[in-house]
Formats: C-alpha cells, sequence, structure tokens
C-alpha cells in the first residue's frame, strides 16, 4: 500500500514540476495544481495509512491520526486560493501584456532558447 | 514609573497632531503642536527632583525575556541632561520653524517628521535595553533622512539626505552587532546589568572587535573624521533641522553613546588611542575646514565638527574632569550652536542669501539679530564671560595633564591651542564678514529684522549663553553634577565652575588663541590663497564615484546571475530542492525495516494505474488545453479517493467540492487565455526539463515512502484524549481545526480573504480579449443557459442548501465543519450563475461579497477575542449541553460560531472569485467603485 501511494506521489510530482517548468502560464496552473495535489497527499501519508478507522471518536477501534489531516484540510482550501490567484494574474497579465508566457514577453526568436540553465 | 514611558509616547502622538490640524491656522497649528512636548517637559520637571537627589528611575514591560527584549526605559542625570536639551531647544525649534517655513511648505509634514525624530532622541536617552537604544537610534537616522530631504525637489537635498542614511546607517549596523557581542559576552542587554561589568568585559577577548563596533556607530552619527563629510552635506536641510538636528541632538547622540558606554568601554589604551586620535583630527579638520566656508550654514557645520572633536577628544582622554569637563561642553555647545544656526536661518530668510561673500554690513539693517548673534559666535570662539569660555578652559587644564604619550604629551595641548585660534579665526569671520565689512553686494532683497517672535527662540538661548557664562553654579551646577555622576558612576571629581581661577596656563592658551585668532582672521588671504592652490577634494563627488563604482560591481553580478527567465529560477529552485533532499533520504533509508508494510489490493493497484495514466496524460495533452483539464480532474477524483479509502472523510468531502470549484475556475481561465498554442520548446529542453521533473519525482517518492515506514513519536495522542473533553466535539480533525489550532484557521480564512480580494482588484478595469469562436475555428453555442441545467439546477438549490446546513452543523461531531459547507453552499450558487446568467442570479441575490468575506473573519475574530471577557487566553472554547423539549440533548459551543465565520468567509471568497471571473464578459463586471 505504501509503496503505491508513494509511487502515486512520485509520479505526480514528476508531471508537476515538468508542467511548472513550461513557458505558458496555463501549463503551469495545471502543474501547481498538480503540485499542490502531491503535496497534500505527501503531508496526509506522513500519518500513516490507515483503512477504516476515522478520526472521529467512539466511531471505531482504531483512529488514524488527525494532525495531518486537520493541516491538509485547511491546505486544500488555500490551496485553491493561490490558485485562484495565479490563473486571475495570468489572465491580468495576458490582458496587458498581450501573450500569455511565464516572463511576460514572448521570446524574441526561438532557436535562441536552448541550453538555459547551464 | 510609567511617566518615562509617557515621555517617549508624547511626541510619538504628537506627530499626528500637526497632521490632525493642517486645516487649521499656522499659529494654532504649531501651538497644537507644542503642546504633548511641553507636557512631556512638564513630566521630566517633575521627576527631575528625584533624579537631582541622586536616583535613578527605572520603567519596564518586558516583552521576549529570554531575547533580552523588553521595553525599558531609565532616567539619569545623563539621560537628564539630554532631554532638557531635547524638549527644551525642540520647543524652541516649533516656534522658530512657524516663521522659517513658507506658506508654500507643508507644515503638517515638517512638525509630523520633526515630532518623529524627537521620539526617536527621547528614546535613545532614556533607553535602558541596548536592543531598544538601537531600535530608536536607526529611527533618528529615517526620521533625519526625511527631514533633510523636506524639500525633496532640489538634487542637492535629495543627495545630502541619502548620503546621511547610508552613513549614519552603515554606522548603526556596526553598532548593532557591537551590542550583540555585548549581549554575547555579558549575558545581558539591559544597561543597569552591563554598565557594571567593565572589568569582566575589557578582559574579553571580543573587547577590541566590540569597542571597535561601537564607536564606529558613534563616530558616524556624530561626523567624526573621516566620516564628518556627510553633515556639511546635510546643511540642505531647513535651517530648524539644521540648528535642531546637527547641532543640538542627532549629531550629540553618538557624543551620547560615548558618555553612556563611558563606564563600561572606557579606560584601556585602546580607547584612549582611538578616541583621542579621532577626536583630535576631528578638531583640527572641522576648525581649519570651517575657515574656508562661503557658505554661513557651511561655517557653522563644520565648527560643529570641530566642537564635536573636542567633546570626542575630552571622552577619550579618560580622566574625570575631562568627561565633566566634556558634558559641560555638550551643554553649552548645543545652545551657542543651535542659536548660531537660528540666527543664520533669519540672515537667510530675511536676505535670501548665505554667501558671506554677499552678505557684508548687515548691522545696519538687522542690528538686534547682529548683536544675538555676535554674542553667540563670541561664546563659540571662546570670550570670557560667556559659557563657551568656562568649558574651553575646563579643556584647556585637562590637556595640560595628559602624560599618555610620554614624551609627546606636550603635542596636546599645542594642538589644542592651535583649534582654538582657528576657531577664533572663524567665529571672527562670522561676525566681522557678515555684519560688517563694507556694504551686502547683489543680494536678492533688502534685508530687515524678522518677524518678532523668530527672534524669540535666539532670544533664549543667547541669554543662556550669557547667564551660564556669568553665573555658571547657579543655573547648571547641579545639572551637570548629576549628569557627570552618571556617566563616571562614581564620586564626582573636585572641580570648580567659577569664571575667574587666577591667571594660570588655561587663562595664557585662551589669551594666546584669542589674540592669534584675530591676527589670523585678518591676516586670512595669504591662507586663502594657498588653500586655493590645494587639489580640491569634493567629497561629494569621491563619494558619488564610490557609491556609482560599488553598484557598477553589483550591477555586474547581478546580470551575470539574474537573467529575466522564470523557467531558469524555476530550473535552480528544483535542482536544488532535489540535490539537498537527496542526503537526508540516506540516512532516512536505515531504519526502513522496522515498521510492516500493508499489503496492497487490487483497487490500490487500479487507483495507481489511473492517477499515473491521467497525470501523464495531463502533460502530454497540454496543448490540447481542454482534454489536459480533463486529465488532471481525474487526477483530483483519484486523490479524493485516496482520502476516502484512508480513512479521511473530512478530507474526502473538501478535496471533492474544491476539485469542483477548481475545474470551473480553469475553465473560466480557458476562455480568457489564447486558444491557439503553438510548440514552444525544443527537444533538448524537453529532456532536460523531463530529466529534472524525473529527479524530483523520485526524490519526493522515496522521501514520502521513507517517512511512512518510519517509526513515529506522535503527538496526535493529546488531540484524541482531549477532543471530547477539551473541545467539545468527536470529529477530532474539526475540533483540531476550530480549537486546538484555531488561530492558524483564522490565519487562513484571512488569507483566503486576501487572496479573493486581490483577485476582485486585478479583475477591476481589465482589458478583455475575447475571442468569438474556440480553437478549432467553432462558434460558441448561442444556447447560453440550456434549460434542462436551468430547471435541474434550480431544483437543486435548495437541497443543496440544505446538505450544507446539515453538513456545517454535524460538523463538530461527524465529518463536515465550515470548510466543507461552505463550499458547497458556494457551488449551489455558482451552478446558478451557470445555468442562469448573471442577471438572473443578481435579481434574486443580493448579496455583496466583500461584506460576507468580512463578516465571516470578523465573526470568527470576535469569538477568539470574547474569550477574553472570561479572563482566558484568544480563542479558549466554551461549550455546554443543555435539554430542550423535542430536541433532547443539545449542545452549544463557541467553536459554532466560529466555525460560522469560516463558513460565510469561505463562501463569500469562493463566490467573488468565480463570479466576479464569470461576470467579466457581462456589464456586470467589476469596475473601481471610486471611478464608476
Amino acid at each position: 500500500m505504501e509503496l503505491l501511494v508513494a509511487i502515486i506521489i512520485g509520479v505526480m510530482t514528476c508531471c508537476a514540476v515538468f508542467l511548472i517548468l513550461r513557458a505558458r502560464t496555463f501549463a503551469v496552473m495545471l502543474g501547481l495544481t498538480m503540485l499542490s495535489y502531491a503535496v497534500n497527499l505527501f503531508i496526509f501519508a506522513s500519518g500513516g495509512l490507515k483503512i477504516g478507522a476515522g478520526a472521529v471518536l467512539h466511531a471505531t477501534e482504531e483512529y488514524a491520526d488527525p494532525l495531518p489531516q486537520a493541516l491538509v484540510l485547511t491546505a486544500i482550501v488555500i490551496g485553491f486560493a493561490m490558485t485562484a490567484f495565479l490563473v486571475v494574474l495570468s489572465i491580468r497579465a495576458r490582458a496587458d501584456l498581450g501573450n500569455d508566457h511565464v516572463d511576460g514577453k514572448l521570446p524574441v526568436a526561438k532557436n535562441t532558447r536552448q541550453g538555459a540553465s547551464s | 514609573m510609567i511617566e518615562l514611558l509617557l515621555i517617549v509616547l508624547f511626541p510619538l502622538i504628537g506627530s499626528l497632531v500637526p497632521v490632525i490640524t493642517a486645516g487649521w491656522s499656522r499659529s494654532y497649528s504649531a501651538l497644537a503642536t507644542a503642546l504633548l512636548p511641553f507636557a512631556a517637559l512638564a513630566l521630566v520637571l517633575q521627576l527631575a527632583p528625584a533624579v537631582f537627589s541622586g536616583e535613578t528611575l527605572f520603567y519596564k514591560l518586558p516583552w521576549v525575556e529570554a531575547l533580552g527584549l523588553s521595553l525599558s526605559f531609565r532616567l539619569d542625570g545623563l539621560s537628564l541632561l539630554f532631554v532638557f536639551l531635547i524638549l527644551g531647544i525642540g520647543l524652541l525649534i516649533i516656534l522658530y520653524a512657524r516663521y522659517y517655513l513658507s506658506e508654500k511648505d507643508s507644515m503638517a509634514r515638517f512638525y509630523g517628521f520633526l515630532m518623529l525624530f524627537m521620539t526617536a532622541m527621547l528614546g535613545i536617552v532614556l533607553s535602558n535595553n541596548l536592543l531598544q537604544l538601537w531600535v530608536f537610534w536607526e529611527l533618528t537616522s529615517i526620521s533625519s533622512f526625511l527631514l533633510i530631504s523636506f524639500w525633496w525637489h532640489r538634487a542637492d537635498a535629495r543627495l545630502g539626505a541619502r548620503m546621511a542614511l547610508m552613513i549614519t546607517g552603515f554606522g548603526g549596523l556596526a553598532l548593532l552587532a557591537g551590542i550583540l557581542l555585548i549581549g554575547k559576552v555579558l549575558g545581558s542587554f539591559e544597561l543597569d546589568e552591563v554598565l557594571s561589568q567593565a572589568a569582566v568585559l575589557q578582559q574579553h577577548s571580543l573587547y577590541p572587535v566590540i569597542l571597535i563596533l561601537v564607536l564606529l556607530g558613534a563616530f558616524t552619527k556624530s561626523a567624526q573624521f573621516p566620516f564628518h563629510f556627510w553633515l556639511p552635506n546635510a546643511m540642505s536641510a531647513p535651517t530648524p533641522v539644521s540648528a535642531y538636528l546637527h547641532s543640538a541632538t542627532m549629531v550629540k547622540a553618538g557624543i551620547f553613546l560615548l558618555a553612556r558606554m563611558y563606564p563600561l568601554l572606557a579606560g584601556s589604551d585602546l580607547w584612549f588611542l582611538m578616541v583621542t586620535i579621532t577626536g583630535m583630527t576631528t578638531l583640527l579638520v572641522g576648525a581649519y575646514l570651517a575657515l574656508f566656508q562661503h557658505d554661513l550654514k557651511g561655517l557653522l557645520a563644520y565648527s560643529t565638527i570641530s566642537h564635536l572633536g573636542l567633546i570626542t577628544l575630552l571622552f577619550g582622554l579618560g580622566t574625570d574632569l575631562a568627561a565633566v569637563a566634556a558634558i559641560f561642553h555638550i551643554m553649552n555647545h548645543a545652545i551657542f550652536k543651535a542659536s548660531l544656526f537660528m540666527a543664520a536661518g533669519i540672515i537667510d530668510h530675511e536676505s535670501g542669501s548665505r554667501d558671506m561673500r554677499k552678505l557684508n554690513g548687515l548691522w545696519q539693517f538687522m542690528p538686534v539679530t547682529a548683536t544675538l548673534a555676535m554674542v553667540a559666535s563670541a561664546s563659540m570662539a571662546g570670550v570670557p564671560l560667556l559659557n563657551g569660555f568656562l568649558s574651553k578652559e575646563m579643556f584647556f587644564a585637562e590637556t595640560l595633564h595628559q602624560e599618555v604619550l610620554g614624551a609627546l604629551s606636550w603635542l596636546i595641548p599645542v594642538l589644542a591651542t592651535v583649534a582654538a585660534t582657528l576657531s577664533v579665526a572663524y567665529s571672527a569671520r562670522f561676525i566681522h564678514d557678515v555684519f560688517f565689512n563694507g556694504q551686502p553686494k547683489g543680494l536678492p532683497r533688502t534685508p530687515h529684522e524678522p518677524p518678532r517672535y523668530m527672534r524669540v527662540p535666539v532670544e533664549v538661548l543667547v541669554a543662556l549663553c550669557i547667564l551660564v557664562g556669568l553665573a555658571p553654579a547657579y543655573i547648571v551646577g547641579d545639572l551637570l553634577a548629576v549628569a557627570s555622576s552618571a556617566v563616571l558612576a562614581g564620586p564626582l571629581p573636585v572641580y570648580s565652575l567659577s569664571i575667574w581661577h587666577g591667571v594660570n596656563l588655561p587663562l595664557m592658551m585662551s589669551v594666546l588663541a584669542l589674540t592669534l585668532g584675530i591676527v589670523l582672521y585678518f591676516n586670512r588671504k595669504h591662507l586663502f590663497r594657498f588653500q586655493a592652490e590645494l587639489p580640491e577634494l569634493n567629497p561629494l563627488q569621491f563619494f558619488d564615484l564610490k557609491i556609482n563604482a560599488l553598484l557598477g560591481f553589483s550591477k555586474k553580478w547581478h546580470h551575470s546571475i539574474e537573467s529575466v527567465a522564470l523557467q531558469r529560477y524555476l530550473v535552480w529552485m528544483f535542482v536544488i530542492v532535489a540535490v539537498l533532499l537527496i542526503w537526508p533520504l540516506q540516512q532516512m533509508g536505515q531504519f526502513s525495516q522496522h515498521k510492516v508494510m500493508q499489503q496492497p489490493d487490487t483497487l490500490m493497484f487500479a487507483a495507481t494505474f489511473v492517477a499515473t495514466i491521467a497525470a501523464i496524460a495531463t502533460v502530454l495533452c497540454q496543448r490540447q488545453r481542454l482534454l489536459s483539464l480533463v486529465m488532471i480532474s481525474i487526477v483530483g477524483l483519484v486523490v479524493t479517493l485516496i482520502f476516502v479509502r484512508f480513512s479521511a472523510p473530512d478530507l474526502a468531502l473538501t478535496q471533492l467540492s474544491v476539485e469542483v470549484v477548481t475545474i470551473v475556475l480553469l475553465m473560466l481561465a480557458l476562455f480568457f487565455l489564447p486558444h491557439k498554442i503553438s510548440r514552444a520548446s525544443n527537444a533538448g529542453r524537453l529532456i532536460r526539463d523531463g530529466a529534472i521533473a524525473s529527479i524530483c519525482g523520485v526524490v519526493i517518492g522515496s522521501l514520502s515512502y521513507a517517512l511512512m515506514l518510519e517509526p513515529q513519536q506522535r503527538i496526535s495522542e493529546f488531540f484524541l484524549a482531549n477532543s471530547k473533553t477539551g473541545g467539545g466535539g468527536y470529529n477530532v480533525v474539526n475540533v483540531i481545526l476550530v480549537d486546538f489550532r484555531g488561530f492558524d484557521t483564522l490565519g487562513e480564512i484571512t488569507v483566503l480573504g486576501i487572496a479573493a480580494l486581490g483577485i476582485f482588484k486585478l479583475l477591476t478595469r481589465l482589458p478583455l480579449f475575447r475571442s468569438s469562436s474556440d480553437a478549432q475555428g467553432r462558434q460558441w453555442a448561442l444556447d447560453k443557459h440550456p434549460m434542462l441545467l436551468a430547471v435541474v439546477s434550480q431544483a437543486l438549490l435548495p437541497l443543496a442548501l440544505l446538505v450544507s446546513v446539515y453538513i456545517f452543523f454535524r460538523g463538530h461531531n461527524l465529518p463536515g465543519g465550515g470548510f466543507v459547507a461552505g463550499l458547497i453552499t458556494a457551488i449551489a450558487i455558482i451552478l446558478q450563475y451557470v445555468a442562469q446568467g448573471v442577471d438572473w442570479v443578481r435579481e434574486r441575490l443580493t448579496m455583496d461579497y466583500h461584506r460576507l468575506i468580512a463578516a465571516g473573519v470578523l465573526i470568527s475574530t470576535t469569538t477568539g477575542a470574547a474569550s477574553w471577557a472570561f479572563d482566558r487566553p484568544f480563542l479558549t472554547s466554551w461549550f455546554d449541553y443543555f435539554h430542550l423539549p423535542l430536541f433532547g440533548e443539545i449542545e452549544l459551543a463557541s467553536a459554532i460560531a466560529f466555525d460560522l465565520g469560516v463558513y460565510l468567509t469561505v463562501v463569500g471568497a469562493t463566490l467573488m472569485i468565480l463570479a466576479n471571473l464569470g461576470k467579466m464578459t457581462t456589464e456586470h463586471r467589476p469596475v473601481n467603485r471610486e471611478q464608476s
């Protein structure tokens, strides 16, 4: 079980990072949304995985760790607010700057944009 | 002694008075401004008898004791002397500035800054805590920056202000380092604990470092050589500022620091060498350069530098009598120099010039001002029967008693006489050039006496010069005694404040200096010619050159790192994160065998498969944007199901509802973003990004795996045990949110509200890109609001609202709560917007989302604050059980009210974001209210 959850987290992180590294704002939004899934799942999983053991007293024999759940619950809502802010920011950027590139301007010539990291 | 706090607080409140009274007549506004400093002065006078009897008064308000942070004030003799100077001269300056400032200048701004500065200065001299002293120290730098640049439309004012800020700011940082080291060595920042430990500190190996750092702070502030050049350039400030900051108070802050730290730091050879040499150099350089200034204020500025050097030199000599002389000269200098600056301001104000080459023979136009200025400059020159003479005599006497330099000790009195000669010469120039020496040349207007009350402050100060000069023991004897004993922290030496000590060596030195000074002045042509031949070193240009070189250097560095490309920064960030995580991962692997893994089942395999496929598909479809949206929502749903599977119903509910609003949001975003996307990245870049992404994925996945297997110490037992008894709820997750970690939740809904408001602001006046068709060139559907959806959604609305109420109330004991309920309500209303259109909803729902958010945050905060009424800490929750007929046992808890605030904020924020974005294409889109 643990391994499968870890794999899901890994795959989601990988895809999210790849999307965040794209040049268009929409891909970055998708990437951030996916990254917040991964992070929420990560925090949740750090409390351990329990089946059939909610964090409601007297409902079950055993209880899941309530603290990561509480942390993730607010994180989900805040994550939405932040994504929304980013979305509107990029809409505004597109409207004011006329393009949806993350740097606010389109690269001058496409064949010059290579090996940027070194 | 709460009064000590009030003395500092009054001027701080007073900085608002001129702003409030800006609409009044100028005289009334000035009067109102003077009221609070006057009240502070009255408080000081009331406390003064205790200080004169030898007491030191304290007031302490502990804050973070562990870090040595507290609000801690003290009033001893030294503080008292400075408080008198700051408040007394400050009040005179308020009166003076009323007439000095023209109609065009903003009096409110000037007085506001001035009072802020007064607060900062009072804070320095009254602080008993070194860190607190430093905060006020920096505040003087900032407020003086604002005051020097008061006429900000002038380039020289801006440059002078910047230079002063940079030099004193640099010194301030050095001082902070010194203070922190003192705290580290002595274990306290409280002056009353620190000052008595001189022996411990001076034995410590860090003592030289501490001394140099503290002295850097003091010397930059007091314009000591080689940091003196900022002071003449600060003369571009209005003259009341120069009179107050640059003669009487701020430049004296450095001197004050020397006096304050005297018991702790003085006494070593290092102190003697550094302070004496700096003081002597400053004394001579200042006096020499003062002679060549053509600007009236320039002359006074260099003279101030010279006198500050003199005081520093006296502290450096290290004998008890020298310290007494230093204190005495602090007050004398403040009195005569402030009056001289004000006189110079009057001359400038009434004749339109400060250039001594143009100003001649003003005696005939303004005899009264001339007499006052002449008395004050005679005091500056050290003419007998005036206050300047007395402290200068003490200074001479002290220079004669030095033996530390061995066979070279005779140099000190000789150099002191040379400096005194120069000071006589420049004082003579101030008197003779300005008031006699022929007729004025080319002044912009005919000079005349100033308004009556503008002269009053000068008269008061000059009267003090004469009174102190004639009867020093009666006027300032007590003040000098308590101030000196505070500095010396021990018995006072024997000294006499009489004006006649018989014919002795100091008197001969004075006579020599006076005679030579007059001779020098009348032969100044030769000296001026000599000076003119020297290459001119303009400190301003030099400073600019250095600053530009520094800027150029950092720009070069900056450009080599900064490329204004977000993607490149992100690559660096992800690579660094991944690399930094690899090492701890190796450590974690070691105990991975301690926990038993659960057997995976088919369901989980299926989930992993679907999530992986959907996530990868999102990446692959990213240029077919709608499709990628569908894919990412599948990933979100799998996450929701994982929450369901592993016993987190609260999370599943929240994730599911957020999923809905997120997808609606992204759909809306799609409409406003370009529909046709060309391929942006080449193959090399894709491979690079793919590699980085894979490394990040592997590292994070492994980290998560290692975390799950690691045996953990949990704090959750506490929450499980106390949820019912302490928070009154069975649903531990909800109780954590509204009770245990309620403060976090309050913070989070506040952030939510702020984000929503930010979005609203971003959407106002947004120029729209509206395409008439989608990426494939198809027209948008004409049927905006399909009948079927409209009917179903309308029917769903009451049901959804009912569910959200139910979810809200059961939240305390079963999965649910404010967050989920708020999201469900928001979704139900959003569905109406989608199905029926903005106009339809507007007619029926007249809710203002701004108010909703405000109400939510307010309710939660008020619930938290209500526990104060019962003498409990913020956000303490309360609950009890009641029996109602028909309903049976019900629970009432304050947490419900808190959760209601959460609910309202979530509804308001979500609707504000989505509804406003949706309204963009209609006539109801957000506009600035003040403009619409």
